[in-house]
């Protein structure tokens, strides 16, 4: 059984590593501020006893007061995975910083969320619609989108 | 006299050519733009969409249980695997559990469904080797037998709609235990067949063996599942590392490759037939009687919160991500598609390669165009 890493203790770590870093910590994931993601998917993907390195998915909701960006990652090794959250309260243009550098499994999927909900991400090498043409009018997957 | 000498030099130089999207090679609407050297492949850029359905929008605008018919349309060759990813992810939102019988049938349906995935996915690779149709059609032979066992199921032979949150649509008719004893009984001589006629192939193994290397560091990297993980030598199997349904109670091996390459990712799949056959033999064994779906109403409102439940397609890890706000539509419906995940190493393992051998690596990742696009 893939054991659910717990929230609240990566929340303890990573305010250890990187203060300031947690938003939000619950038993079943951790939420992070925008600014740190890519240092605290460093932490989670290349500390040896965690060693997340396969992103299970990417993908965004739209709750109107902000975005949220869900990761899922687990360790093949330990046979453990734990979810990091980022939310984005800028609904104009809502930007948040690539993980592709470190999983490229997040490659499409970023351009997806691109796509569909309108989220930006800064430091991804194509940053360009996967489905819909360029051009296309708004982002379906938007809550205000009808 | 004395003969003037010149060297000649062949000057190449790069070139853009289209593939796709209507191409019989591209299993469905892929278009890739290739930039090719002569014949050696030097880049390519996938181009998606052509069947974008917006799929995950349509499933706000329907209820938990109206979504069922529309996740048949996302991996259509395995229609009953995507049915089960979705309920049990309404399941575990909503903390229903799913009786017995039903737990068994789903296990034996998902199987036989991995078992016709796996024919259609390495006859149309040897189709693309250039066995034209002759080992295509020997293993349509016997998914014909798996889809009229679905029929008698089912009533339909290819989007199934048949599993339900809380267990699946109705039990099995009369006549479906007798030929599905029969279908068992057959199956692992005509797989012994396959292998009679491929395993040594000359053909097979000068095209497929050393082709389209994936490392296990890429694999991993690019979020690879599946038979596609599993041939670079990872024992990387949900349903092993993370078992769902009943199958931690089942005996069963995971083959696995030894060095990523195409000839790796078509006997990975030949060997999961058996160990399929395996699995569906000691869930018949052990069919319990009782009910086959649990008292839910047809309108399930789960309560306001998220959840994530993955299972091991054929294709590889397929999730469902649901978010619920309390009402009997969800808030939110993410498909986690395995198809379009497993296309990221693509341009890793075909570059240098020729153009045949780039038909070839993307037949043997196994995709299918409506789980790509949705």
């Amino acid at each position: 059984m893939t054991l659910a890493i717990s929230g609240k203790d990566i929340a303890r770590q990573l305010e250890e590593r990187f203060p300031g870093s947690v938003v939000e910590s619950r038993q079943d994931c951790v939420v992070v501020n925008a600014g740190s993601l890519q240092a605290v998917a460093a932490f989670v993907k290349d500390t040896p006893e965690l060693k997340c390195d396969y992103l299970n998915y990417v993908t965004a909701v739209d709750y109107f007061q902000y975005f949220e960006v869900v990761y899922q990652c687990t360790s093949i090794k330990h046979n453990h995975s734990l979810v990091i959250r980022v939310r984005c309260h800028d609904r104009d243009n809502p930007v948040i910083p690539s993980v592709v550098g470190l999983w490229q499994g997040a490659d499409f999927q970023e351009r997806e969320i691109y796509d569909l909900v309108g989220i930006r991400f800064e430091g991804h090498p194509n940053m360009k619609r996967i489905f819909l043409w360029e051009g296309f009018d708004g982002y379906p997957l938007r809550k205000d989108y009808l | 006299m004395a003969i003037e000498t010149r060297e000649f030099t062949l000057k190449t130089e790069p070139f853009m050519l289209n593939f796709g999207p209507v191409h019989p090679s591209t299993h469905g609407v892929y278009r890739m733009r290739t930039t090719l050297d002569g014949e050696v492949v030097l880049d390519i850029e996938p181009v998606f969409g052509y069947l974008h359905r917006g799929i995950e929008k349509l499933a706000e605008q329907r209820t938990f249980t109206g979504f069922i018919p529309l996740t048949d349309r996302l991996d259509y060759i395995s229609s009953m695997s995507n049915n089960m990813a979705y309920c049990m992810a309404v399941e575990k939102l909503a903390g229903i559990t799913v009786p017995e019988r039903a737990e068994h049938i789903r296990v034996i349906l998902a199987e036989l469904q991995r078992i016709a995935n796996h024919l259609i996915a390495n006859g149309s690779f040897l189709n693309d080797c250039g066995a034209y149709f002759t080992p295509f059609l020997y293993m349509f032979r016997e998914r014909e037998k798996i889809l009229d066992l679905f029929e008698m199921v089912s009533g339909q032979r290819l989007t199934y709609n048949f599993m339900r949150i809380g267990g699946v649509s109705q039990d099995f008719p009369e006549e479906f235990m007798p030929a599905l004893r029969i279908f068992l009984n057959q199956m692992p001589r005509f797989i012994d067949e396959y292998d009679r006629l491929l395993k040594e192939n000359e053909i097979l193994l000068a095209r497929s063996r050393g082709v389209g290397i994936l490392t296990q560091k890429a694999a991993v990297n690019c979020s690879i599942s599946g038979p596609v993980l599993r041939s670079t030598g990872y024992q990387w199997d949900l349903r092993r590392a993370d078992p769902y349904s009943i199958y931690d109670r089942f005996e069963f091996d995971i083959p696995v490759g030894i060095q990523g390459d195409c000839y790796d990712r078509f006997r990975v799949r030949m060997e999961e037939m058996r160990q399929s056959l395996r699995i569906i033999e000691q869930a018949v064994k052990d069919l319990p009687q009782g009910a086959v779906r649990a008292e839910v109403p047809h309108l399930v409102r789960p309560p306001v919160g998220e959840a994530y439940s993955h299972i091991e397609s054929p294709k590889g890890e397929l999730g469902f991500y649901l978010v619920s706000d309390g009402s009997i539509a969800p808030y939110r419906c993410h498909v986690r598609p395995t198809s379009l995940i497993n296309l990221t190493a693509l341009r890793e393992m075909v570059r240098g390669w020729k153009v045949a051998d780039l038909i070839l690596i993307f037949g043997s990742i196994d995709i299918c165009l409506g789980e790509v696009d949705r």
